[in-house]
């Protein structure tokens, strides 16, 4: 499978999460990385240019930090401009037709957080109705999210971990060792990595 | 000459520069009327400072006008040479030629031989490259095509005194050159042709030695790293090729001008340039001294109509010949008018070409000394004359103007913005604005401009726009914005109070050059100032974190960050401007810059950019 990783991330000088899962992906063969705020530091995003690469790729990856329960205003300004009517939807929208679409977010809050008592009072997943809507809208498969959760506080070590996990996901998904029927009955990627995400394992 | 006396003389020269220059300057007459009346004051007609000898001023200081005519072939490179071919040529060489021709018949009409009334019509065909120069940058209009026909015509100008001083001793009598005499020449004895060859041979020595010798020597000059050594080395430069060219004979002025020619692509320019400048700009001014002082008074007490009536038929003579050569060169009526009014004057060349032709019996004495009288006079006469012209003739044509400006009835537009003001500033507005679908009426007074563009098929209108008519016809009545960009701040303000006066309700929006323009325009009561370099700057400034490796993001964020907190700033400094306005203006400039420069915040606030702190949000990451 072919894949482009958007990423979104307006202050990507004082990521830390992102900029170690990019050192760990951004060599790996067959993927195309597209970062958002250096193309367009102006906002002024093109469709005509967009277009043709993702029609040239298999599965669409958005990469960002978790802002405000979304993705970061160029990623929704990124969708807006470029998820043209007649292309990706609508009546001869097919454009994007049998592509998959994933996210990779970080969060600053952990499993708890993202639980009906928990600080954000709903699961990280509801959070991401939208995203999950649009690429039904455009025919897509949508899979399951990969999550670092905590990336305030987050211990080197793990980040590393979170980042190996990243590169084994990206590189069977690149090389079609992955399930994807299996994975898309997950709620999130990191279950395929053995990593924590925001939800408690699932009982075995 | 003893040291107390030289010390004396350049006590007296010093100071009437230092006392007449800034005076001039002051009443808005220009340097070079400073330097001329300082001359006339000090010179033997009125205090008699200097006495008689401002004859041996004039050899000095003409080395001013060596180094000038040096730096001017310095800054011709070729490729401008080529570019400006057609009005050299062209303009310069009929101006010369049809010059020559009209003041040599009128001297034959005289009873002049006819070799004599060509020198004397060859001669007076020159105008004065020093004057016209130096009054036409101090008045900012060396761009404008009046400007650059001026130039070229002064260029070709100098360049024709090469055939000149080759001509001219063939001109002469048969047998009279072979009287003999004590000069410096070493050919003063050779016959005509001979000196032809030689004259030719150092013009031919010159080239090939500039490109050889010169050079190498430059090279291993600039490489012991002693600056002095280097300024030493350019003025051994310019002075040894005035001696050479003296010792043939020659005008040391135009050896030195092909020097300047010759070394004009070399790696030392700028330097050499810088090096010479300020020698330059001290001996041309004791050059224009020196003419001051050397109006010859007695002469023309003596025979005050034959001298006055001499400088009034040149200069109208070759005024009505650069009036038509403007004319059928196009240039349009109040370009050609500067054209023609800064250049009718005599040129110092002409002080040089009648000695020569004195020393070499063309003309007698007699006549030579009048001639001077006249050149001086003339020369003396410009700055006023185009004084005269900036005060009556200038405003005079702008009133005649508005008879052909049937534009002023006929705008036809009626748009709900104007734009005042076309150079490179506006044209980038209205063509933004007319690719948004935004038609704006176009005013401009750049009548060439006007013409070009509507050539190009644009609609532009011809006329001031600080004028009620004006804005009345192209509509300010009923359009809602004025955009005001005009090519000075004078201008400009003028336009916003014409604006405010009677049309309070348009909204104006005002280019501003600077900060102090921009103040300057927030006491008129203007809001939407846009000064016109702060983008530009910024712009740049984002390009350098960029290629730094600063995300390009960020950098953009950074400069519209940094323009809005300026723009604020700007606000601040205007109030703290007010307070100060004793303090005088450099003082300010420097107080202004350091407070914008220590401004804390500035440095703060880029570094912090507390958008995107962590604290700020506990779900960034």
């Amino acid at each position: 499978m072919k894949i482009l990783i958007l990423f979104a991330h307006p202050a990507f000088e004082r990521s830390r999460v992102h900029a170690r899962l990019l050192k760990a992906v951004r060599t790996l063969p067959g993927i195309t990385l597209r970062d958002l705020y250096e193309e367009y530091p102006d906002f002024d995003v093109l469709p005509k240019q967009e277009q043709p690469i993702l029609e040239k790729h298999d599965l669409i990856i958005l990469q960002h930090p978790f802002y405000w329960y979304s993705g970061p205003a160029l990623l929704k300004q990124w969708m807006d401009l470029v998820l043209e009517h007649g292309w990706a939807y609508g009546k001869d929208g097919v454009a994007l037709q049998g592509k998959y679409l994933m996210q990779v977010i970080s969060t600053g809050g952990n499993a708890h957080a993202y639980t009906a008592g928990g600080h954000h009072g709903h699961a990280v997943c509801d959070f991401l109705l939208p995203y999950r809507q649009t690429a039904a809208l455009c025919h897509m498969d949508y899979l399951p999210p990969y999550i670092v959760p905590g990336s305030a506080h987050i211990a080197d070590e793990d980040l590393a971990r979170y980042a190996d996990g990243f590169v084994q996901l990206l590189q069977g998904l690149s090389n079609n060792t992955i399930d994807l029927k299996a994975l898309m009955r997950q709620p999130e990627a990191n279950m395929l990595t053995g990593l924590p995400g925001l939800l408690p394992a699932p009982p075995r | 000459m003893s040291n107390e006396s030289f010390f004396y003389q350049a006590l007296v020269y010093l100071a009437t520069m230092v006392v007449f220059v800034p005076l001039a300057k002051k009443l808005n007459l220009g340097s070079v009327l400073g330097y001329l009346l300082g001359g006339i004051i000090i010179g033997p007609a009125l205090l008699g400072l200097i006495g008689q000898s401002g004859q041996d001023l004039m050899h000095f200081a003409e080395f001013g006008v060596v180094m000038m005519l040096f730096l001017i072939g310095m800054e011709l490179e070729p490729s401008l040479l080529w570019k400006l071919r057609a009005p050299i040529l062209g303009l310069g060489g009929l101006q010369v030629v049809v010059t020559a021709m009209l003041i040599g018949g009128l001297a034959m009409a005289c009873g002049l031989p006819w070799n004599q009334a060509l020198v004397i019509g060859m001669i007076l065909s020159l105008s004065s490259t020093a004057i016209v120069l130096q009054i036409l940058t101090e008045k900012g209009q060396m761009g404008s095509a009046a400007g650059q026909s001026a130039f070229s015509v002064l260029l070709f100008q100098d360049i024709a005194v090469i055939p000149m001083l080759a001509i001219f001793p063939l001109l002469a009598p048969a047998g009279t050159t072979l009287t003999a005499e004590e000069t410096s020449s070493l050919i003063e004895h050779q016959p005509a042709w001979v000196k032809t060859i030689v004259v030719l041979g150092a013009v031919l020595g010159l080239v090939i030695g500039g490109r050889y010798i010169v050079k190498p020597v430059l090279h291993i000059v600039a490489r012991t790293r002693l600056r002095e050594l280097f300024t030493a080395s350019a003025l051994l430069l310019v002075v040894g090729i005035a001696v050479l060219m003296t010792l043939v004979g020659l005008s040391p002025a135009l050896g030195a001008f092909l020097g300047g020619v010759l070394l004009a692509n070399s790696e030392y320019r700028h330097e050499l340039e810088s090096d010479i400048e300020p020698f330059k700009g001290l001996l041309l001014g004791l050059f224009f001294i020196g003419v001051g002082a050397t109006i010859n008074f007695d002469l023309i007490e003596n025979s005050p109509w034959i001298v006055a009536g001499l400088v009034i038929g040149i200069m109208i003579v070759k005024f009505i010949v650069l009036a038509g050569l403007g004319k059928l060169f196009r240039l349009s009526r109040d370009q050609n008018l500067l054209f023609s009014f800064a250049l009718p004057q005599v040129g110092e060349f002409a002080f040089v070409l009648f000695s020569f032709s004195a020393g070499a019996k063309l003309l007698p004495q007699q006549l030579v000394d009048l001639m001077m009288a006249v050149v001086a006079i003339s020369m003396a006469l410009t700055p006023l004359v185009m004084l005269a012209y900036e005060k009556w003739i200038q405003p005079k044509f702008e009133g005649m103007s508005k008879e052909n400006e049937r534009e002023d009835d006929k705008i036809d537009e009626r748009n709900a913005v104007i734009i005042a003001g076309f150079d490179h500033f506006g044209t980038v507005i209205g063509r933004f604005l007319r690719a948004s679908g935004v038609p704006a009426t176009v005013l401009d007074l750049d009548s060439d401009r006007v013409d070009l563009l509507r050539k190009m098929g644009l609609k532009v209108h011809y006329g001031d726009a600080s004028r009620f008519e004006m804005l009345k016809s192209a509509g300010a009545e009923q359009a809602a914005i004025i955009v005001v960009a005009m090519a000075t701040p004078e201008k400009n303000l003028e336009v916003v109070q014409a604006v405010k006066k009677h049309f309070p309700h348009l909204r104006m929006l005002v280019r501003a050059v600077d900060n102090a323009d921009a103040f300057d325009l927030m006491n008129a009561g203007v809001l939407h100032i846009y000064r016109e370099t702060i983008d530009t700057s910024l712009r740049l400034g984002t390009d350098v974190l960029e290629m730094l490796g600063r995300r390009a993001y960020q950098s953009q964020r950074a400069a519209r960050m940094f323009r809005r907190f300026d723009e604020k700033s700007l606000k601040g400094l205007a109030a703290f401007r007010d307070d100060k306005q004793y303090v005088n203006a450099a003082k300010e400039r420097i107080e202004e810059l350091q407070k914008i420069i220590q401004a804390d915040a500035y440095t703060n606030m880029m570094i912090r950019d507390t958008g995107w702190e962590r604290d700020n949000a506990e779900e960034r990451n």
